[in-house]
């Protein structure tokens, strides 16, 4: 059902890993040397002071940057770089710290839009409709509704989303995402401008597509009381080099991390 | 051999010339405002039209004079009714704001000025005259009106240069053209420096006006000159003032070159019914660029972050 | 009070996705077609055809065309007039040469060329976006008009450089009269919006606007931008040159490249700008707008009473685009279109305000 890149991992094996990336632009480096994994099923929460390079990594892993050094391997299979739609194609998905929606389309063609992957009917069929392209557009739509509905979100399906409020466009955002049906989620601060209220929506809807899909997720993040709820494990970065690697207790007693996020002098 | 050559040369280097001058109005709206301003090619003809007729019931200079009011005038209402309105559209939405504008003043210089051609009288030496006889066996012919429009130029050129550069204001504008929000925050104050650049641009646009009236006639295909100022720009950059002068020599003189030595072959091999590369040769030029260099020689690499 | 949508339930999917998924809109539509073959030839004449009506349904084949490729897929065109003529000097030269192929293959050969053309110098916009690209098409529509003014085979050696299309039939039936052109013209185009209409409503349409609103974005669901751009200018193309044709062999007759000059591009342009970019009834509207504007401005003179000639008319005209090109675009982007979906919205609630 899914399109897959490889063979299947099993739940707790390494579903993916990052190995010595690093990443410049012009004289800045973003990343130095990076390496860790994420394994099947967990969620992995990327944090560290602005700046670290957190993005960066996220985009590295998406295919949208080209890391100088160093290799990424999905599903067992390892490039040095991909095209952020062979990412796509290969089960990553992924939403934005500036929620990159559709901004013409209304939230249900965004999350519809997030079937792209799964509609193949081509031209001919489209044109007349009338038919096979009829009935896949039907199917789509219920797995869409679906998500819809787990999202809480079907008052606002036909509103455009450049119209909505920030919190149900990163909901929907995140609709988009997991129409995918993507086996590696990645959330860029999906909290980011929430109030308590959506965070524990957010929250929550972050834990039960890990439950109740198994979807694996990476997600950066700026709350360190969502980040201690949520993950399995932490990733902390600085300075765009891994300073810390490990359950989030463990993490959060670390004295590199403590120093840091308080900015002591090193 | 050499001389038919190099006459054509010269001659589409001073057909570039005129190209800058109105890539040049460009480049200082695009500077400033990102703006890609269409209409500057209608701006151009619409001075044209209106010196033309002026001087037709005044003094040259009291003609000139008033043509410069208009054009401030002008500047301003486009800046004032139209562009003020699309501050936050993108690129595309403000260009075809500016083809709106084009084709209105196009319809309100000849509704106000007439369609036919007027006569701009510059006091230019009419005759082309042979230059470099004792080089080239029987000389080069060279149009003095164009070498003098080339002086001109240059001059305008370095004036603008030295303004941006050195003068209080220059550092404005160019700060404003980098980043909007920073120069209003640093107090500069936004509408009084675009109404200036488009002042500017507007007498810009009544130079290279006059210096195309006074060789052609002014007329209507004056506005189709601003398509051609589109190669100009690619070639040298949206930004850069040497890039627009650059671009224009390059696609003046490629243009006549390309007429002169590649039509010929090209007619001889299809059968075709006459030349007319010049239509098309500057666009295919800019297009080569745009895949292969889309800075032009002189713009700013743009790196696109996530 | 009349328009209302209380009380209509879709119980399914599929009738929530419909074309007209309100019923009302649904008759009003299927009214409007029915009279459209059936009424109109019973009260048109001869002007309303040949002015009006043909030329209005060509050029909304092509501001559909248009539209596909710049309101729906963002990719700015201003080769219009250019995959026009590609369209109508391939239907030429089929029909010349081929005198026995059936009008609507000849029709069919003129948009797949158009469309190969379309294709090749889409390709460039895999490199460059919006305004750039804009530039590029420039060079598709100077280059193509003058590939047909010189290449003397496009115009079968005519010393003057025009051609002419001679008799027309189909099936047998000569197409000779402004009627018969306009019915033609008229199922040709129910065809071409129906397929238009289906395809934006489906993947591909989802697809065009994603890459318009934000192409990494797009990236990132798994869309390939060669594909999406490609396919675009494609079908955008395909539809032009069909528009090419037609309205070489059924408005014009007999023609010279200059009737598909830059001007044509420009006009097209302004089609779906004030008709509405992303709206196919907007193309129709749009084409209506650009045709009856300088009509009605003809005919003013006449009805005020006070003489005025052809030139200044046609200065006049440009002004008037001008004008409402600006207009639209700062108070109405999305142009017709959207005042006249804000019409059936008051329509909906009337008489009350809100």
């Amino acid at each position: 059902m899914r399109a897959s890149a490889g063979p299947d991992v099993a739940a707790g094996d390494v579903l993916l890993s990052v190995g010595g990336v690093s990443l410049s632009f012009g004289g800045v480096t973003a990343l130095a040397d990076v390496s860790f994994d994420i394994r099947k099923g967990e969620i992995r929460a990327i944090i560290g002071p602005n700046g670290a390079g957190k993005t960066s990594m996220l985009n590295v892993i998406n295919g949208f940057y080209r890391p100088q050094h160093g290799r990424i391997t999905f599903r067992g299979q390892t490039r040095a770089t991909m095209r952020p739609y062979d990412a796509a194609h290969g089960g990553i998905a992924r939403t934005f710290q500036n929620v990159a929606l559709f901004r013409g389309m209304t939230a249900l063609d965004n999350i519809m839009a997030g079937r792209t992957l799964k509609m193949h009917r081509g031209f001919l069929w489209q044109i007349i409709r009338v038919g096979p392209a009829q009935s896949e557009e039907v199917a789509h739509r219920l797995k869409v509704e679906e998500i819809i509905d787990f999202l809480e979100i079907p008052h606002i399906r036909r509103i455009p989303v450049g119209r909505l409020p920030y919190g149900l466009q990163k909901r929907v955002e995140l609709g988009r995402a997991l129409a995918m049906e993507p086996d590696l989620l990645l959330l860029d601060e999906p909290m980011a401008g929430m109030n308590l209220e959506e965070k524990e929506d957010m929250s929550r809807y972050i834990v039960d597509v890990n439950d109740h899909f198994g979807t694996t997720i990476a997600l950066i993040e700026h709350d360190m009381g969502v980040v201690m709820d949520l993950s399995d494990r932490v990733v902390v970065l600085e300075y765009g080099r891994k300073i810390a690697d490990g359950t989030p207790n463990e993490v959060k007693s670390d004295q590199k991390v403590i120093d840091a996020y308080l900015g002591v002098k090193h | 051999m050499l001389g038919p050559i190099f006459e054509t040369l010269i001659g589409g280097l001073l057909t570039g010339v005129l190209y800058s001058l109105v890539a040049l109005g460009f480049v200082l709206i695009f500077k400033a405002s990102g703006v890609f301003n269409f209409a500057q090619g209608a701006m151009v003809l619409f001075a044209a039209l209106s010196l033309a007729r002026l001087s037709e019931v005044m003094p040259f200079l009291a003609a000139l004079a008033l043509t410069v009011l208009i054009m401030i005038a002008l500047a301003y209402a486009i800046e004032f009714l139209v562009l003020r309105h699309l501050v936050n559209q993108e690129g595309i939405i403000l260009f075809m704001a500016t083809l709106g504008v084009a084709y209105f003043l196009d319809g309100f210089g000849q509704t106000i000025w007439g369609s036919d051609i007027y006569k701009i009288d510059l006091g230019l030496p009419k005759n082309p005259v042979f230059i470099l006889e004792s080089v080239f066996a029987g000389g080069l012919l060279i149009d003095p009106s164009e070498l003098i429009a080339a002086v001109i130029c240059a001059v305008l050129v370095a004036v603008l240069a030295v303004f941006f550069q050195f003068t209080r204001v220059g550092r404005a504008l160019r700060a404003v053209a980098d980043d909007h929000q920073a120069a209003q925050s640093v107090g500069i104050p936004l509408d009084h420096i675009w109404l200036m650049v488009w002042a500017v641009a507007g007498i810009v646009a009544l130079v290279a006006g006059m210096m195309w009236g006074a060789k052609l006639g002014v007329q209507f295909s004056l506005a189709l000159v601003a398509l051609k100022a589109l190669p100009v720009l690619i070639l040298g950059g949206f930004t850069s003032i040497p890039g627009a002068i650059v671009g224009g020599l390059i696609i003046g003189a490629g243009e006549k070159l390309a007429e002169v030595l590649l039509g010929p072959v090209l007619i001889r091999w299809f059968d075709l019914a006459g030349g007319g590369i010049e239509n098309w040769f500057a666009y295919m030029l800019a297009l080569m660029f745009l895949l292969f260099r889309p800075q032009g020689l002189f713009g700013e690499k743009i790196i696109e972050r996530v | 009070m009349f328009y209302r949508e209380a009380g209509h339930y879709k119980t399914s999917y599929a009738a929530d996705q419909a074309i007209f998924p309100l019923r009302l809109d649904r008759w009003f539509v299927i009214a409007v077609v029915a009279f459209a073959f059936l009424g109109m030839p019973v009260i048109a004449t001869q002007y309303v055809y040949t002015e009006v009506l043909i030329p209005v349904l060509i050029l909304s084949i092509a501001a559909i065309g248009l539209n596909l490729l710049t309101g729906y897929c963002g990719q700015v065109s201003l080769g219009t007039g250019g995959f026009m003529a590609v369209g109508a000097y391939a239907a030429y030269n089929l029909a010349l040469r081929l005198p026995e192929t059936n009008l609507i293959l000849v029709f069919l050969f003129a948009g797949v060329m158009a469309m190969l053309v379309g294709i090749l110098f889409g390709l460039p916009s895999l490199r460059i976006k919006g305004f750039y690209l804009a530039v590029a098409t420039l060079a598709a529509q100077f280059f193509l008009e003058w590939l047909f003014a010189r290449v003397k085979w496009f115009t079968n050696y005519a010393p003057s450089g025009s051609v002419a299309v001679g008799r027309i039939e189909l099936f047998g039936i000569p197409i000779d009269t402004p009627q018969k052109r306009y019915l033609l013209v008229l199922a040709i185009v129910v065809v071409l919006t129906l397929a238009a209409k289906n395809l934006v409503r489906g993947r591909i349409g989802r697809m065009w606007m994603a890459m318009r609103d934000m192409d990494i974005a797009a990236e990132i669901i798994g869309i390939r931008p060669l594909h999406a751009k490609l396919s675009a200018f494609a079908v955008s193309s395909f539809y032009i040159g069909i528009a090419g044709a037609l309205w070489g062999f059924f408005r014009l007759g007999s023609w010279e490249p200059l009737a598909f000059d830059i001007n044509r591009s420009f006009q097209v342009l302004f089609m779906i700008i004030i008709g509405g970019l992303g709206s196919i009834l907007g193309s129709f509207l749009g084409a209506a707008f650009i045709v009856l504007v300088p009509i009605f401005l003809n005919q003013l003179p006449h009805w005020i009473g006070i003489p005025v000639s052809t030139a200044t008319i046609s200065h006049i005209e440009f002004m008037v685009f001008g004008v409402m090109i600006v207009l639209f675009l700062i108070a109405e982007p999305q142009g017709l279109a959207r005042l006249w979906a804000i019409g059936k919205e008051k329509l909906r609630i009337w008489p009350f305000p809100y």
